[in-house]
């Protein structure tokens, strides 16, 4: 299981950056700073992602079975409906939320090597 | 050969030496050094390409602990296969015992090779679904077989850990 996230990451980046910024910036700019914002604004946050799978040939539908129950927690039905609507329709939704855990779980399914993206929704 | 479960671990019996070898290949094929397009299938991008600030943070952070994760399992699994290192009769027929433990690693690591293997020889719908083909034809029928032999212990290691959940 995957124990990264992309949350550390974007923090651990930031925090490197200030620390720089404080080195190289003289005194009379850091008493007027010029702060580009480069976060997603909130209402982009809030926007619901998806999380989709696609068919791949090759993963074994037993398997993929085993790690839809294993990453959404779904009970052996709906994982095997989720599987065989990827398995028929080329993919499938299997959650819809906000980003950062949509992100969280498209890792998980990596980790697994599942085809797994996240997608805005329409 | 014949495959059983004994206490904590699967049981590989009667593993003749050709069986023995595809299964000590099981660490080479899944990290090749030299297939960019099997590269491109185990690190596959997280989101369509107009997603251009995910898929580059995607690259620099979650890639390298993606590449971690699959390392660690494929070396479990290169050590279970150090039973195979038969020295006294090199065409005996030998016996794997994966240990339950292990079980996940072993899964991880058969589809990081199945994969590879299948994205290296862009292998059609109608040659995968060619489970009779013989793998003594060339490089890419033994792959073939590589990828079905290796489809059928992830078969068998999924019904025992679903077993074990029950």
């Amino acid at each position: 299981m995957l124990t990264f996230s992309m949350d550390r990451a974007r923090g651990n980046r930031a925090a490197q950056c200030t620390v720089l910024s404080v080195v190289h910036i003289p005194r009379s700019a850091l008493e007027m700073p010029t702060i580009e914002k480069q976060e997603a604004t909130s209402e982009e946050t809030e926007m619901p992602w998806n999380v989709v799978v696609h068919n791949d040939p090759i993963n074994l539908m037993s398997y993929v079975t085993m790690v839809f129950q294993r990453v959404f927690g779904y009970p052996r039905e709906r994982a095997e409906k989720h599987m065989l609507e990827v398995h028929h329709n080329g993919r499938s939704i299997l959650w819809s939320g906000v980003r950062e855990r949509a992100e969280l779980y498209v890792q998980q399914l990596h980790g697994y090597l599942l085809l797994a993206t996240v997608e805005k929704v329409d | 050969m014949e495959i059983c479960r004994q206490n904590e671990a699967l049981e590989i019996r009667e593993l003749d030496p050709f069986l023995a070898e595809l299964l000590r290949q099981i660490p080479e094929s899944a990290q090749p050094k030299d297939s960019p397009a099997a590269e491109e299938r185990l690190f596959s991008p997280p989101a369509t390409p107009e997603e251009k600030v995910l898929c580059a943070e995607w690259k620099l952070y979650v890639v390298p602990e993606l590449r971690r994760l699959f390392q660690s399992a494929t070396e479990t699994v290169r050590q279970d296969l150090q039973q195979l290192r038969c020295t006294d009769k090199p065409f005996a027929n030998c016996t794997l015992r994966i240990p339950m433990a292990h079980a996940d690693a072993w899964l991880n690591t058969l589809n990081q090779a199945r994969l590879a293997i299948a994205a290296t020889y862009q292998f059609s719908d109608h040659e995968l679904c060619d489970h009779y083909r013989s793998p003594l034809g060339s490089r890419r029928d033994l792959s073939l077989f590589q990828v079905n032999f290796y489809g059928f212990l992830q078969e068998f290691i999924l019904r025992e850990i679903e077993e074990g959940e029950r």
